[in-house]
């Protein structure tokens, strides 16, 4: 790297900062992924796609990307709500609830896994009342997507509601003296606004639930081909010190992140695009 | 801002299915989960609870977990105020790849960390023979633990500092540059009371973030007892172990931390 090349500045320390900077992120985040390319650099492509297309991995993919979609789509719908309800209303008992929202943050993801298990296993409280119903939440996929939908609401609560403080209360104002009704107000202005920070914070939760293990594994039974997600699998293959397919499943994982990180900064930039008018 | 404000007559029926929906879903979603957990938790009594407590798996588990967190909340902040320095303050063509790479923790599964990691330091691990030689293991110890839960909580501090050091801009510290104060007087004198609170509020994501950490610790620690067991391994090996109002007691004092965090951001926040 060069040094003192392309900046003109009298502030100190920049070769004291970057050296720190650059020799902690290559032995916490380099020097341990290169290890990632030199395990799979032993396998060959038929071994990689041996592991890859095997029916156990890919119904674990398939659980996985299926609860984590409806998890994410879920949350869409409540977290707009939730974000709407703290932006624009004041009622009693808001700054509990604005607190309250952080709470999965906050709780270690094991403790969240077990209490949902407990609340949601057939004889826990929810589960009971489900029961009579005949429906079955814990141990199924409906247990994965209710703990991703608890461990991903944060997400988009918070990238909305900066969003709906930012919309001018003019353009609303305009529409009621128009005659517009509470409902098309929220299709025709509230909506478009938020639409593009919808699928953003979406696409976000999509990409942390389907990484999130602590959570889930409790809830979920774990039953091969049924219910047992992709981290999970991971986790067989290591205890079984399988480093090899572990790391095959890991990278297809990583991709697959990467991708979702790359529709959603292509998104942004075409969203922005249309706001500053193709301009920048 | 409200609706009802511009047509005070028309019965707000919005409002109250939105009310209704969203304290539905807060209750059971987050209300629910949290109050099984107290629950569960004293069912067998006070007692029950307080041996759940005062033994000395529990009491080593506290403690490690406490360690962990502590050193990662400690390393993180040296690195994230440092690398916000280099970031923010100076302009190089590497600025946007260095802020790429700082966040791949975020991108990544805690479980995929934990394997990188065993697949560096462990036996099969490329780094191995090097250890060997100087006598270190790493896999399995608390080292793994806490060098791990570093990588996961990495991009925390700097997340937060960074957005408010771009937005200060940079002419206070050239002037004081230029007045000739160096570069440790100028952090403690200029930069440091901006940052104060937004590096606190990183701090409490961080240390929540550390003490809670499961899936990347479960996959380096072995889940040895009274070795590398922190406070979330040990939930688990108590929830397996079918011994649930011990496992929900031992929940208790991550909830009770989790509380304390969580109030102090919300006193960060009305700063």
């Amino acid at each position: 790297m060069s040094v003192n090349n392309n900046h003109i500045t009298i502030i100190p320390g920049y070769n004291l900062s970057i050296g720190i900077t650059i020799f902690y992120i290559s032995f916490i985040i380099l020097l341990p992924l290169i290890s990632m390319s030199i395990t799979t650099s032993h396998m060959t492509l038929t071994q990689f796609t041996a592991v890859i297309f095997d029916k156990r991995v890919l119904a674990s993919f398939q659980i996985s990307i299926i609860c984590s979609l409806t998890a994410a789509v879920i949350n869409c719908f409540f977290g707009t709500i939730l974000a709407c309800i703290l932006v624009y209303y004041k009622f009693p008992g808001r700054t509990i609830i604005d607190s309250m929202i952080e709470l999965p943050f906050a709780i270690p993801t094991a403790v969240a896994g077990i209490s949902l298990a407990a609340l949601y296993s057939p004889n826990g409280y929810i589960g009971k009342i489900a029961a009579t119903w005949g429906l079955y939440p814990a141990y199924s996929k409906a247990g994965i997507t209710i703990a991703l939908i608890f461990v991903t609401i944060p997400f988009v609560v918070r990238t909305i509601e900066p969003v709906l403080q930012n919309i001018d209360p003019a353009f609303k104002e305009a529409a009621f003296t128009l005659g517009a009704g509470q409902f098309t107000v929220i299709r025709k202005i509230i909506f478009p606004e938020i639409f593009p920070t919808l699928l953003l914070s979406g696409g976000l939760a999509f990409a942390r639930a389907m990484g999130e293990y602590g959570n889930v594994i409790f809830i979920a039974g774990n039953m091969p081909y049924k219910t047992e997600i992709v981290p999970l699998l991971i986790m067989i293959k290591l205890e079984q010190f399988n480093y090899p397919q572990a790391t095959s499943i890991a990278i297809v994982m990583l991709l697959l992140s990467f991708i979702v990180m790359f529709i959603l900064n292509s998104l942004q930039i075409y969203y922005q695009k249309i706001i500053t008018g193709g301009k920048n | 801002m409200a609706f009802s404000n511009i047509l005070p007559r028309q019965i707000n029926y919005v409002k109250y299915i939105m009310l209704t929906l969203s304290m539905a879903f807060v209750f059971i979603m987050l209300v629910m989960p949290l109050s099984v957990i107290l629950h569960e938790a004293f069912k067998h009594g006070l007692l029950s609870y307080i041996a759940a407590l005062n033994n000395k798996f529990t009491l080593h588990a506290l403690k490690l977990t406490l360690l962990t967190a502590f050193t990662a909340v400690f390393c993180n902040t040296v690195f994230g105020l440092y690398a916000a320095w280099a970031l923010t303050r100076f302009q190089h063509k590497y600025n946007r790849l260095l802020s790429a790479v700082i966040n791949i923790p975020f991108t990544i599964s805690p479980v995929i960390a934990g394997l990188i990691f065993s697949m560096t330091f462990g036996r099969s691990g490329w780094v191995h023979p090097l250890l060997e030689i100087i006598h270190i293991k790493l896999l399995f110890t608390i080292t793994a633990v806490i060098l791990v839960t570093i990588f996961v909580t990495l991009p925390f501090i700097i997340q937060t500092v960074m957005p408010v050091l771009i937005a200060r801009g940079i002419q206070e510290e050239e002037a004081a540059s230029l007045m000739g104060a160096d570069g440790f007087t100028i952090f403690r004198k200029i930069t440091f009371p901006h940052i104060k609170w937004p590096l606190f509020y990183g701090i409490i994501l961080c240390a929540a973030r550390a003490m809670g950490e499961f899936g990347a610790v479960s996959v380096v620690s072995g889940h040895l007892q009274e070795k590398t067991n922190t406070l979330p391994l040990l939930i688990e090996i108590l929830y397996n172990d079918f011994q649930m109002s011990d496992a929900f007691a031992v929940s208790t004092i991550l909830v009770f931390l989790a509380l304390l965090l969580l109030l102090l951001k919300s006193f960060i926040a009305a700063k």
